[in-house]
């Protein structure tokens, strides 16, 4: 089976004053159709340059070096924008943007812009656009009367849950969630993940998540990419990754956090900081802070391999870790 | 030394909300955000009290109050026996100089035109500490080495915007322990920065504490931060503090509903673990309209009649643990289940 999407060294620079910042560095991965996919990694990493390339969204100065995306055997970076945003956005990809409280316009009933979505992506009548978006509304957990509400007559959850019923208007295959979650407090918080999960599993949707808390990637996905400087470093099974992590840096972020039961441990820190990604350092990008790095790792970069069945890492070292198997 | 360094009495602080000139020409009644609404609890000398709650609880607001960062509308501090609100004017500064606060953000608590030294060197000059530039100087680097920002010449004539944000976090923290407090209040400190950055700050805030012996009012909405930091724990909903006492009590066994329905909200990286329904749904009013009764008994599913008239008082579930609910012995007993919907609503 061919995945649904395909992205396969994919390269984006953005181009500054000070030189190309070197975002997003030859990464791949597919996604199965129905599958639910996290992309972690702290800020900085390139997972939301990742997702906004899936669309074509990136910023002006974005540079495409390299690589391609695949969507149902479309080449999607070889589309003009017409084509793309007639096309592709909305109807086939959809996203739930990062900061989800502003993306509404606060000038308009939330009913009235959810039609509009409609409205300009296909060809229906007014009633019919009406009709689904009190039905998406309700699918998100909001109460049909509360549409023609403004969105400052929202609480933060209701406009988050508004936004997903937006994403779903047009019956997209895959969405993007970009920290979906992240501007919310933990009850709501886990309200939203669960209408999340909900929506997945019965429209049966392609998902991808990204976000910086490997918790909420660990509740949500099935599936666990995890960044660092513009690259991939792992990717696997939520339930691998979280009990054989492999590579250095993914041992390093899951000991990062705190839990919540059990014993309370002193927790091991990764020392030193993420790189400038102007010039990021040679070979392995992760060699500075990282525990095992070997003269190898500062001169060629790691490429992501099938270490185990299902498992792909991107380290020199990974068959020298006391965490290997 | 008294064992209780700090002492909060029935802290109150009410904000009133802008009102129109027609509002006030027609006289209406001024309303009121009760951001806090009566909290009292003690930290014991040398221990870090985690203060938790979701956004707006009010956690802030208490924890400026307690240093007096802005004027509580009724209560009292007590801050090693003496009641800092009480002091003449002129000795207000040196209690000052005891009681300091680590903000949330460090790229804006820094001023960015100032280099690292003079940012470290303020507070030695507001409270006339040092002779003369040597002494200051020696002062100062011995506070980066505190922070780890080593060497500490490396450090001294840059400015904030060449450092990462965990190191800017400690200038904030360098800034804070030049002054030699005895008790410091960090709201947030480490929620502005990424998570392998993280560790390294909770992890120094850890081994300064050890080392001395400062006694810490750690504010934070992240439950596993605060269970990592915390001896003691209190958590706030809507201006009050519905539950406290010690850590592992608290949060392993919680005995409010809100407690338990924090607990069972927070994601796990873990994959293999699997909550249970959520106990509660809906979001926080405002403190605006704070509901009547037990402030939490429209959310609460195991409410009835007399939450709704009747606020229950913050009593001792056993030594040294208390809560702020009528069924709190019930959930203490295992009468009640923990974190799961009672019997009859199980179904909805």
């Amino acid at each position: 089976m061919t995945a649904l999407l395909e992205v396969r060294g994919l390269k984006m620079h953005y181009g500054t004053v000070k030189g190309d910042v070197k975002a997003v560095d030859d990464v791949s991965f597919s996604l199965e159709a129905g599958e639910s996919l996290g992309i972690a990694g702290e800020s900085g990493c390139g997972k939301t340059s990742v997702a906004l390339a899936l669309m074509k969204l990136q910023p002006g100065n974005a540079k495409f070096l390299g690589g391609s995306i695949t969507l149902d055997g479309m080449n999607v970076l070889a589309l003009d924008d017409e084509k793309i945003r007639r096309e592709v956005r909305w109807k086939r990809i959809s996203m739930v943007p990062q900061a989800a409280m502003n993306a509404l316009n606060p000038v308009f009933t939330v009913k009235d812009q959810i039609i509009e979505a409609i409205l300009t992506h296909e060809d229906v009548s007014e009633k019919e656009a009406e009709k689904r978006t009190l039905e998406l509304l309700k699918r998100v957990g909001i109460d049909p009367s509360r549409a023609g509400n403004y969105p400052h007559e929202f609480s933060g959850g209701m406009k988050q849950r508004a936004m997903i019923a937006m994403a779903l208007a047009c019956n997209p295959e895959i969405v993007i969630a970009d920290e979906p979650t992240t501007a919310l407090d933990v009850i709501v918080q886990a309200q939203v993940l669960k209408v999340i999960k909900t929506l997945q599993r019965d429209l049966g949707l392609s998902m991808i998540l990204i976000s910086h808390d490997l918790s909420v990637v660990a509740e949500t996905c099935e599936r666990t990419v995890i960044m660092y400087a513009g690259s991939i470093v792992e990717n696997t099974s939520t339930v691998e990754m979280f009990r054989h992590p492999l590579h250095p840096y993914s041992v390093g972020l899951i000991g990062a956090f705190p839990k919540l039961t059990g014993e309370r441990k002193r927790l091991e820190s990764i020392t030193g900081n993420p790189p400038n990604l102007l010039d990021p350092p040679p070979g392995c990008r992760f060699h500075p802070r990282c525990p095992h790095a070997r003269d190898v790792c500062t001169r060629i970069v790691p490429p992501l391999l099938e270490t185990h069945e299902n498992h792909m890492v991107a380290c020199h070292m990974v068959n020298r870790h006391p965490e290997y198997r | 030394m008294s064992e209780r360094l700090v002492r909060v009495e029935g802290l109150v602080k009410h904000f009133p909300v802008h009102m129109s000139l027609l509002d006030s020409l027609l006289r209406r009644e001024v309303p009121m955000v009760k951001a806090v609404d009566g909290v009292s609890f003690t930290i014991k000398s040398g221990e870090i009290f985690g203060l938790v709650g979701e956004s707006g609880c009010g956690k802030t607001t208490t924890g400026r109050a307690v240093i007096r960062l802005i004027e509580p509308t009724s209560g009292h501090v007590l801050f090693d026996g003496v009641d800092v609100d009480e002091l003449p004017r002129g000795e207000v500064k040196a209690y000052r100089r005891e009681m300091q606060i680590i903000f949330q953000d460090p790229f804006e608590s820094l001023n960015p035109k100032m280099t690292i030294y003079e940012l470290v060197a303020e507070p030695l000059e507001i409270h006339g500490i040092g002779a003369g530039d040597e002494e200051r100087r020696a002062l100062i680097s011995e506070a980066l080495n505190e922070v780890q920002l080593i060497p500490p010449e490396e450090f001294l004539f840059r400015y904030p915007h060449e450092l990462s944000g965990g190191q800017r976090q400690r200038v904030a923290i360098a800034r804070v322990l030049i002054l030699k407090p005895r008790f410091v209040v960090a709201d947030e400190p480490v929620s502005m920065l990424d998570v392998s950055i993280r560790t390294e700050v909770l992890n120094l805030m850890l081994d300064i504490r050890e080392k001395l012996g400062l006694t810490i009012l750690f504010i934070t909405h992240d439950l596993a931060i605060a269970r990592y930091m915390s001896d003691d724990i209190g958590v706030m909903y809507l201006g009050k503090l519905i539950e406290c006492g010690g850590t592992h009590d608290v949060l392993d066994d919680p005995d409010h509903p809100y407690t338990q329905a924090l607990m069972a909200a927070v994601p796990v990286p873990d994959a293999e673990r699997r909550r249970g329904d959520l106990p509660i749904r809906g979001e926080t009013p405002q403190p605006i309209n704070v509901p009547p009764g037990c402030r939490f008994h429209p959310r609460c599913p195991y409410a009835f009649d007399r939450c709704k008239v009747e606020e229950p008082p913050l009593v001792e579930v056993e030594p040294g643990h208390a809560a702020a609910c009528f069924l709190q012995d019930e959930f203490h007993a295992g009468r009640l289940k923990r974190g799961r919907l009672p019997e009859d609503q199980a179904e909805t």
